[in-house]
């Protein structure tokens, strides 16, 4: 008997330690003031320390802190799978009083409809997904501009034509990302091809790593990627080769081979839109910002790019601001069949259904 | 031909560079499990381990100073194990399961912490000081099989580990005991053998290879820590114990199966071929499972591997 509860108790112990370390990230409660803040909570696909996507999303949070002070508190929750534990962790902050809840994830899509049809007070905000209720909204970013900017540089930059690419899923989003590089490589360079690896992964460090060197075997000497680490860039780094990073400025993380990244910055869309929250104006929309709305931009270059690139970019950009976007014909497919025609510019619609590569992408699109 | 042995080369190359950890952790565990103790705590041991030896490295530039901590800190959580199973019988699973989600959380929070103040305590972006692949002259000059000699030194030192565990499970008396032990508690104690202290002993001196498989990931195939760096390899560890069906020798195959599975389906999707990379990354899954049908089915062989009857039981020394 003794023994029994012997052994029970130091599970117990255990328990707690777990509980303790998974604890660390969260932000302490609010002790029911007076003037209640208004309250926000994130949901994260990955941790804030992986400097890509997450770490990104974790910006926009600080930089909503910074500019509410007291007014607003924020939380989040680390390393939530895209199954139904989303769903029970939404579930628990909507009943705890948060006024605003981010899901910054594809998968939690289905989950938040669900959970958000239970809490008609709260409002959800569910990025990258198309689901939307009077009180769950959708956000997203044309980070597919910024991509087609990147790809200008790899493609003068690169020295053999072959540009590798690691990417983790075969949707949408990442075949946008892949063809809107592929064009601005092209554009440049019409005799370079991108080769795609397909990781099945968003975000696990070595097997990232290992497309990366798959890729550098096959003679890639410019590394683009579509996943939430550096460690492409890490690996292109260690073989003296370049590369072009995604989600956070990588340079800063791994130095100047890396040399620019199409990035993410939420900051000001999430202050905007709880600040609608807070003033009772918030409505249900699809918002898909670009390079217009700050949502996307292009890391600052590294010195290894001269000059006469980053006028070619800076025309380019000029050029999207202006209304011309990326995929407005004529684009030539993969498999030589017209994908845009000339004169035509695809509608978000297509952009957000794309499921064939452009010309110039070496690769195949698994079927599902 | 020479394209064709280049690929070979860098095939092999990268494989045994992805083995590497997972072959340490596959001995160590062969060792623990050999003493009847399943030690399901591999995945938090080794990202224990791995964070440990990344914040040494930073602090001291001293990456074998770094191999030694994450071998402690391996070491240190197995004697937790060993305490909670052994001494307290408690279920083996559950301790296991425990040491995984406290070590996942705990590296990820000392990952946040561990770093110098001017980076927030953030380790994750930082470089230290790792082991660089060294070839040895003339022999990584050979066609295909240079690739052996053109490893990091904590790949060389499986080379030398791997037939030593092997004579040291099958052909010592310390090694018999061990595996009476697992096979047989009560027998063994009859016969004399301490078996709380072998449990304990081979508990933690497998604990400290596993945290040691650990820290090879952050110090040398993967320089630097991001957090689950492991990406669930502490799990295909518990497979590939049952895929090399217990023994030392046969633990090089395995972790060469499952770490080059991805050399090979990113090669191939990069030469543009079409075949199906999910086949593939199933391959050494089903392996294993058609390797524990066998086993089942089939009991003399499971016999003969030995495949530690006692697995997973405490033992108490009163029961008849």
């Amino acid at each position: 008997m003794k023994r029994k509860f012997w052994s029970v108790l130091s599970l117990v112990v255990i328990l707690g330690l777990v509980l303790t370390g998974c604890g660390g990230g969260a932000a302490p409660d609010g002790g029911g003031s007076a003037d209640e803040p208004y309250k926000v909570a994130l949901v994260y696909i990955g941790p804030p320390g992986d400097l890509g996507w997450t770490y990104e999303h974790d910006r926009g949070r600080k930089a909503v802190e910074e500019k509410f002070g007291d007014t607003v508190e924020t939380t989040y929750i680390e390393n939530v799978e895209e199954g139904p534990d989303s769903a029970r962790v939404m579930r628990q902050y909507a009943q705890e009083g948060y006024d605003m809840i981010f899901a910054t994830s594809f998968g939690y899509m289905d989950h938040m409809y669900e959970v958000a049809q239970e809490f008609p007070d709260v409002k959800f905000e569910h990025c990258s997904g198309f689901k939307t209720l009077d009180n769950m909204a959708t956000y997203f970013g044309r980070i597919y501009q910024p991509r087609y900017l990147s790809g200008i540089v790899a493609g003068k930059m690169t020295q053999n034509n072959n540009i590798g690419y690691v990417a983790a899923f075969p949707i949408p989003e990442v075949i946008r990302g892949i063809n809107a590089f592929t064009l601005g490589v092209r554009s440049v360079n019409p005799d370079a091809e991108v080769h795609v690896v397909w990781t099945n992964t968003w975000y696990d460090p070595v097997i990232e790593r290992e497309a990366a060197v798959a890729l550098l075997d096959g003679g890639a000497d410019i590394i683009a990627q579509h996943q939430d680490t550096t460690e492409p860039q890490k690996a292109a780094q260690e073989r003296g080769a370049m590369s072009i990073g995604y989600d956070s400025d990588m340079r800063a993380f791994v130095g100047d081979t890396v040399l620019t990244s199409p990035i993410w910055n939420w900051g000001s869309y999430y202050i905007n839109t709880i600040q609608a929250g807070k003033d009772g104006k918030w409505e249900t929309h699809q918002f898909w910002g670009g390079l217009k709305e700050g949502v996307v931009e292009l890391a600052e270059m590294s010195p290894k790019v001269p000059q006469d690139v980053r006028d070619l970019v800076a025309a380019a950009e000029k050029e999207i601001l202006d209304g011309n976007d990326v995929f407005c014909g004529p684009i030539t497919a993969q498999d030589g069949s017209v994908f845009v025609a000339e004169g035509q510019c695809m509608s978000d619609g297509d952009m957000l259904g794309m499921s064939v590569f452009v010309e110039g992408v070496v690769g195949t699109i698994p079927e599902d | 031909m020479t394209e064709f042995s280049a690929l070979l080369t860098s095939i092999l190359t990268i494989t045994l560079q992805a083995g590497t950890s997972l072959t340490y952790a596959t001995l160590g565990e062969i060792y623990t499990e050999r003493s009847g103790v399943l030690n399901l705590g591999l995945e938090g041991m080794m990202l224990l381990g791995a964070v440990t030896a990344f914040a040494t490295s930073y602090y001291t530039d001293n990456p074998w100073l770094a191999v030694l901590v994450a071998i402690i800190v391996g070491g240190l959580l197995a004697t937790v194990h060993a305490f909670l199973t052994v001494t307290m019988r408690a279920n083996q699973v559950v301790s296991g399961l425990s040491i995984t989600l406290f070590g996942t959380g705990m590296a990820n929070f000392l990952g946040q912490r561990l770093g110098p103040p001017e980076y927030g305590g953030n380790l994750v972006g930082l470089v230290a000081e790792s082991f660089r692949p060294t070839p040895i002259p003339f022999l990584s000059g050979i066609p295909v099989l240079g690739a052996l000699f053109k490893q990091d030194i904590l790949t060389y030192g499986l080379y030398i580990l791997i037939p030593l565990a092997w004579y040291y499970l099958y052909k010592t008396r310390n090694g018999l005991n061990l595996r009476a032990v697992g096979e047989d508690p009560q027998t063994a104690d009859a016969m004399g053998i301490n078996v709380f202290q072998v449990r304990y002993l081979y508990t933690i001196f497998g604990g400290m290879l596993v945290g040691l498989g650990g820290a090879h990931l952050s110090l040398a195939y993967a320089p630097g820590w991001t957090e689950n760096i492991t990406g669930g390899r502490g799990w295909i560890v518990i497979a590939l114990v049952i895929f090399a069906m217990w023994n030392p020798a046969r633990a090089i195959l395995g972790a060469i199966l499952f770490g080059g599975i991805n050399a090979v389906q990113f090669r191939l999707q990069a030469a543009g071929t079409t075949f199906p990379a999910a086949v593939l990354n199933m391959l050494p899954y089903l392996l294993t499972i058609i390797v524990l049908v066998i086993m089942t089915w089939w009991e003399a062989l499971s016999k003969r591997v030995g495949a530690p009857a006692a697995l997973s039981k405490a033992y108490m020394r009163e029961d008849k």
